[in-house]
């Protein structure tokens, strides 16, 4: 009798796979991203691009990551955006998150500030201080930084039509304490034409709000080696309603052409292009958000060293700060919103974020209260410490999956980028309202999936019992408002006016020639005129904006 | 035929959170109204006079910047002084539950939160801003 004989185990094949497979039934579901992408049950070898596609971190095209280091060498900054009331409210909210171990400062600003108008203006009435801080003159921001050392901390500052001023103003706030500019650190965002296209707070036309860009960009290289000149931001956009492969293609293509305008107005590629950073949102599907993160890397590399032909090794690195998605907070059923932040800031971490936000579980009923601000910075913490996905650089890359997402989300870039170069570029595509469209396309197609429960949203169309708990919330008082109105009062009533007059006629000669706008604007600063005023004196050269709303 | 109902959608105030109020043009629209679209950043005078001019219905306020409590009552206060007493005044975005109650004590009929169906806010206004006038 033969020896037992063992048969040997049938070889897996992806056709056996495919087969055992096909006889199992699906679930009746549709099997796509949060941005309507079809994924398929399987990804194997054969969806991984070359490896030199994918590479080493801190190497080119960086797609595991911008340093060779990573989250071993420094963690993520834990950098909670803040701001309500007036700016001393906000530096007592400052100070308590340092005081918990945050390790930058995001400045929000209230919206008259962001469009440029002053607390006492008619339409700022009932907005003074409630989405943010009020910042009016040089006074306010020096009272938002006090007892804090802007030579040591670094700051992010959230604005944008008026981002020079506010610079400005920055600038002469640091300087009356004692710490020049080259000393700064941190960022202001700075983006306007994702203002045009999604955020829409502007104060100017888009053309010289192009030149006024440009000229903040320009000082900020020379005088400010430590600042981010701007912030190219894909957040809004996404909350717009944009998919994530629009987010990323938007983003990119106006962080393209920041660099095109600067090179035009003849700065070195290599002086500036180190200097910009990025911003994305941290929607909740995990992987394409992932995927979404090592493509914008690796196309911001290739762009920069082959399309501007950088030379310096930091200008191809795309650096950027994370915020999870405020859109995607539910005001039903709240403290579900905790875990939902959780998942998305994993996400950004995974993707190899520098910094990062974490939304507060209150955020879609009001501004976060303290406790829940707290829970946010110590689910950045857990993340940080607990989880050990800090240990090892880029655990996801070589993914079947994520690799075949990120190679994806890059081609739909390119195809973005394509269409957008047809129109002639990103400033006459955002004439053309054709981003505008794409993102109120794609966002009206999500809310009728959510509408027919094509997707689940819990707490909302799906699990809709136990919402009965009444959450506190923050209440903003409103007598901050009469307080920043008459805190301004005092200001007018105090300085120089014939100083006011001369700092303003010579920021418009400055504005309807040539020459710099960031020497008079810090000349303004200086001289204590108000935001409101300055952004006036702009407007009765450049005029202001009207946009034809596409639904 | 039925006169199409008119709806004004209106973003006063000065935050540039616009999705929401554009799927609810578009779903207004899609569902057979006439709407029209204010576009960011109206003071409550402009809001009225559109009101006025289009001969509107109803008109949806979308305000996300905490600053209803302010916008509301002063859009509401220039309709009366307008002796507008039959055009449906609605309300969309980040309302606080407690200041509801004081909203339609104003003469607002209904307060749409983050989350609302769309197909409710179709379906209220049908109901609501057709039989108002006719």
């Amino acid at each position: 009798m033969a020896a037992h004989t063992k048969t040997p185990a049938p070889q897996p094949t992806l056709e056996g796979w495919q087969e055992a497979y096909d006889a199992t039934p699906e679930r009746d579901v549709s099997f796509t991203t949060l941005s309507g992408e079809p994924i398929r049950p399987l990804y194997t070898e054969a969806d991984l691009p070359p490896a030199d596609a994918i590479g080493l971190p801190g190497q080119y095209p960086f797609t595991r990551g911008v340093y060779p280091s990573m989250y071993r060498g420094r963690l993520f900054t834990m950098r909670q955006f803040a701001g309500f009331g007036t700016a001393e409210e906000t530096n007592e909210r400052f100070r308590y998150l340092l005081d918990h171990g945050q390790t930058g400062l995001s400045t929000a600003f209230d919206m008259p500030s962001l469009m440029g108008h002053d607390s006492d203006h008619p339409l700022s009435l009932g907005e003074v201080g409630r989405e943010g801080v009020a910042v009016d003159t040089v006074d306010d921001m020096q009272t938002l930084f006090q007892g804090i050392d802007l030579g040591d901390v670094t700051v992010s500052m959230t604005i944008n039509a008026p981002a020079a001023i506010m610079l400005a103003y920055y600038v002469v706030a640091a300087e009356r304490a004692g710490v020049p500019a080259d000393k700064l650190g941190g960022t202001i965002q700075a983006d306007i034409l994702k203002e045009y296209i999604a955020q829409k707070e502007w104060c100017f036309p888009i053309d010289p709000a192009m030149r006024l860009l440009g000229d903040m960009v320009e000082w900020s290289t020379e005088q400010m080696p430590r600042w981010n000149s701007v912030s190219i931001s894909g957040y809004h956009i996404r909350e717009a309603g944009a998919t994530a492969a629009q987010e990323l293609a938007f983003t990119l293509k106006d962080g393209l052409t920041y660099v095109e305008q600067a090179v035009e107005r003849g700065l070195d590629v290599d002086d500036f292009a180190p200097r910009l950073s990025f911003f994305f949102n941290a929607q909740i599907d995990f992987f394409e958000e992932i995927a979404k993160y090592r493509a914008a890397r690796r196309i911001w590399a290739r762009e920069l060293k082959e399309t501007f032909g950088a030379k310096n090794p930091k200008s191809w690195l795309m650096r950027f700060h994370t915020q999870t998605a405020g859109v995607s907070l539910t005001a039903q059923q709240p403290l579900n919103n905790i875990v939902r932040t959780a998942i998305e800031a994993l996400a950004g971490v995974l993707g190899g974020t520098q910094s990062l936000h974490t939304n507060s579980y209150d955020e879609a009923l009001a501004l976060p209260t303290e406790e829940a601000v707290r829970i946010a910075l110590r689910t950045q913490q857990i993340i940080a410490h607990e989880t050990g996905v800090t240990n090892t650089i880029d655990p996801l890359g070589g993914s079947y999956f994520v690799e075949a997402l990120t190679d994806k989300m890059e081609a739909q870039a390119y195809e973005y980028f394509a269409k957008i170069d047809e129109l002639g570029g990103m400033v006459q595509a955002v004439k053309q309202n054709y981003p505008q469209r794409e993102i109120a396309d794609a966002s009206y197609e999500l809310q009728g999936e959510i509408d027919h429960e094509r997707r689940i949203i819990v707490g909302v169309n799906r699990y809709t019992e136990g919402d009965d708990a009444q959450t506190p919330i923050l209440r903003i008082d409103p007598a901050l408002e009469r307080k920043q109105v008459a805190s301004l009062q005092g200001v007018r009533a105090r300085r120089d006016a014939a100083a006011v007059e001369a700092t303003l006629t010579e920021l418009k000669r400055v504005a309807a020639g040539g020459g710099n706008l960031m020497p008079p604007l810090i000349d303004a600063a200086r001289a204590f005129t108000s935001e409101g005023e300055i952004v006036h004196a702009l407007q009765e050269v450049w005029g202001d904006y009207r946009e034809t709303p596409v639904f | 035929m039925s006169k199409k109902i008119r709806v004004v959608v209106a973003k006063p105030g000065l935050d540039g959170h616009d999705r929401g109020a554009k799927i609810i043009a578009r779903a207004l629209r899609d569902a057979g109204m006439e709407v029209i679209y204010t576009g960011l950043h109206q003071t409550p005078e402009q809001i009225v006079e559109t009101v006025i001019q289009e001969d509107a219905d109803a008109v949806g306020l979308s305000i996300l910047s905490g600053a209803h409590m302010t916008l509301v009552p002063r859009i509401v206060e220039l309709l009366k002084a307008q002796d507008i007493d039959d055009v449906l005044v609605t309300v969309g975005g980040t309302i606080p539950a407690d200041d509801i109650p004081e909203l339609k004590e104003l003469g607002v009929a209904e307060v749409f939160t983050p989350g609302a169906p769309t197909q409710d806010i179709v379906e209220f206004m049908r109901a609501n801003a057709s039989t108002r006038r006719n």
